[in-house]
């Protein structure tokens, strides 16, 4: 009987002991957000879309100050040229040339795809930092490409919300996610992400190439990749209203 | 004898009036049932051909498996070459190509700010080439509620549920915002031509119109297009005629190793029309025997009946000398005058509604408020040559099958005991 409790105490205290290996979640998503979110930010990126039939290369600028404004504009392809797309809080317009028209998206457009890309507009949408919308566990680490990374389970806590659950694997050095899941209220795997190409920019680690693969559809994924890139950065307030949009 | 026959019919009403009744009026329903019947199966499988079957179908490969979701980012290329080939291979049928597309109407007010939007689903059509057999395909002449048909470019119609809704009417501006075949952000003016109304609420709930060549430039699908749909010039669908078409197009044409190459389909093989047509002659067959077998009971029992009810007259007629075989000849010949004139009043009785039900319909309309798949919300009933035949055979023969085994106990009866029954 002794050696049965003494067993036991031996086992808990091993578990624990194991637990204790891995730090707060929170205190990771912390470190995340000092990575990937900034005051403002201007950057210009290029979304390779790899359809069933082909590829296709949309090039923009985007200027984005704190989680609520965000304006972006393509610059290739020609077909594209001068579409601008204007966030404010929870709002999205978009302006298109050919039409001179302004028009804003709601509703369940905004889960469409953005230029048949894996990404949709909320997507583009969701810039707030992790901590103010999940909380996370981190429950285990693993390998991924070749850097020891944290393997952190993220449940959200605010209710109008594009993805329910996230999982994530943390770079345990650089604090930068490589990869990134995310899943339905159900539990439906909905997207993946890969990122890659972590560089060192003005003291934060960010990653220049992400690939977008939404599970629910066909083909190779959206390439993201951030060709330059400014954080804090001086951004005229002009710029976030629905006027700049025509210009 | 007939004569005599026909004159004790007429004058004694209870021997004839319900008898002739019964008959007319089972002839009549089984009349009206098979016409009915054969407009319906035959009104939903010919709308949805004419609106997104067609006989036979080709697309990609790769649409053909979402083609429910028509992607347009895996439409058939080249369309401008394969669609003249198609027409001449085919002479007997007249090959259309069209674009099916969903997206956004958006309305502007003065000051070009949205003002209304809803989801619209859209069909490309031939509308300005000056060929009309697509808008006739469509009844879009005669479904056109206000306004007119397009008559230039960036000209649409709008169903008119739909273009009430925004609060559109003739002449005004909208946006249509969608994604073009290569995903990109489409967006696009046009003016409201007119409205139409269909009577379909699958059709009617959000639909744009616009012509196909439009819609190529706004989606940029040069050179494509979703679907060619192929009929057959006589306007009817010939299955088998069909069979062989797909069978030669696909082994000109279709590779299994190319996800991109054209495929056809026939109307048989359409993912929700084929179990109606295959099944449609069985299930009209089936449907139509089962009530001409209940009808049969109905009026054989009628027959046995009217026998049976004169058990006391036969028996007197009997019992004063009449031959058996003479109460039983004179019995079969009532009944034959019955059944025929039942019969021929129940044809007249049952064409005169099935011609109703085909000219005009019934509008069922309010029974598919939220049904997803297209069909006419005004049945039409369809008099075929099986029509005229179809009630009146089963009605004569009943009728006399019964009379037959009720005029059975007639020979049964001893003339011994007549009076004593006749007494009882």
């Amino acid at each position: 009987m002794k050696k049965l409790i003494i067993n036991l105490i031996l086992i808990v205290t091993a578990l624990s002991s194991a637990n204790a290996q891995y730090p707060e979640g929170k205190e990771i998503l912390l470190k995340i957000d000092q990575n990937l979110s900034s005051e403002n930010r201007i950057f210009i990126s290029s979304m390779i879309i790899h359809g069933r039939r082909s590829s296709q290369t949309v090039k923009m600028k985007t200027w984005t100050a704190g989680e609520k404004k965000s304006f972006t504009e393509y610059l290739f392809p020609v077909r594209e040229q001068g579409t601008k797309m204007l966030k404010l809080e929870d709002q999205l317009w978009i302006y298109s040339p050919d039409a001179d028209r302004i028009i804003q998206i709601a509703g369940h457009m905004l889960r469409q795809s953005v230029m048949g890309s894996d990404l949709s507009y909320e997507d583009l949408m969701e810039d707030s930092r992790l901590t103010d919308r999940y909380n996370a566990k981190v429950t285990g680490t693993e390998i991924i490409d070749d850097r020891n990374c944290w393997v952190i389970q993220l449940t959200a806590f605010v209710p109008e919300i594009a993805y329910q659950g996230m999982k994530l694997w943390v770079d345990k050095d650089r604090f930068i996610p490589l990869r990134e899941e995310m899943y339905a209220k159900s539990g439906t795997l909905l997207k993946r992400i890969e990122l890659s190409d972590i560089e060192l920019i003005n003291g934060r680690w960010y990653p220049k190439k992400m690939l977008f693969k939404d599970m629910l559809k066909e083909g190779l994924g959206t390439e993201f990749v951030v060709e330059d890139i400014q954080f804090n950065a001086q951004i005229p307030d002009y710029i976030f209203s629905k006027a700049s949009l025509k210009k | 004898m007939i004569r005599f026959l026909f004159k004790g019919l007429l004058r004694d009403k209870h021997r004839s009036l319900i008898p002739f009744l019964v008959t007319a009026s089972g002839v009549m329903l089984t009349v009206v049932f098979h016409a009915w019947i054969t407009g319906v199966i035959g009104n939903s499988i010919e709308f949805n051909a004419r609106f997104t079957a067609g006989h036979v179908k080709i697309m990609t490969r790769a649409y053909a498996e979402n083609a429910t979701q028509s992607p347009n980012d895996l439409a058939i290329m080249g369309t401008d070459t394969l669609t003249p080939l198609l027409a001449s291979q085919w002479p007997e049928m007249e090959f259309a190509e069209r674009i099916y597309f969903a997206g956004l109407v958006d309305v502007p007010d003065s000051a070009g700010e949205t003002k209304a939007q809803g989801p619209a689903l859209g069909i490309g059509i031939d509308m300005l080439s000056g060929n009309m057999a697509e808008t006739e395909r469509l009844n879009i002449p005669t479904s056109l509620r206000s306004g007119r048909l397009p008559e230039k470019s960036n000209e649409v119609l709008l169903s008119k549920e739909f273009a009430d809704k925004l609060g559109l009417k003739p002449g005004d501006r909208m946006t249509l915002v969608g994604s073009s075949m290569y995903g990109e952000l489409a967006l696009h003016n046009f003016i409201l031509s007119g409205t139409v109304e269909f009577g379909t609420t699958a059709l009617d709930r959000g639909t744009i119109i616009a012509d196909i060549r439009d819609v190529r430039e706004v989606l940029n699908m040069y050179d494509a297009s979703g679907e060619i749909l192929g009929f057959f010039r006589t306007g009817a669908y010939d299955n088998e005629q069909a069979a062989v078409i797909t069978d030669r197009f696909n082994q000109q044409y279709s590779s299994e190793k190319d996800e991109f190459s054209p495929v056809m389909r026939s109307l048989a093989q359409d993912k929700t029309m084929g179990f109606l047509v295959e099944y449609s002659g069985k299930l009209q067959a089936l449907l139509v025997t089962v009530f001409i077998i209940a009808m049969s009971l109905i009026l054989w029992n009628t027959g046995l009946l009217g026998g049976l009810r004169r058990y006391g007259e036969f028996g007197m007629r009997l019992a004063i000398g009449e031959e058996k075989g003479h109460v039983y000849r004179t019995m079969m010949m009532e009944s034959f005058l019955i059944g025929l004139f039942g019969s021929f009043a129940g044809v007249a009785a049952g064409m005169a509604i099935a011609l109703y039900l085909q000219n005009t319909g019934i509008d069922l309309g309010f029974m598919m408020k939220n049904a997803s798949i297209m069909m006419p919300s005004v049945f039409r009933a369809h008099i075929t040559p099986a029509t005229w035949y179809v009630g009146f055979i089963p009605g004569f023969i009943s009728t006399q099958l019964g009379t037959m085994l009720a005029g059975i106990g007639i020979y049964k009866r001893q003339t011994a005991r007549l009076f004593k029954e006749l007494e009882a």
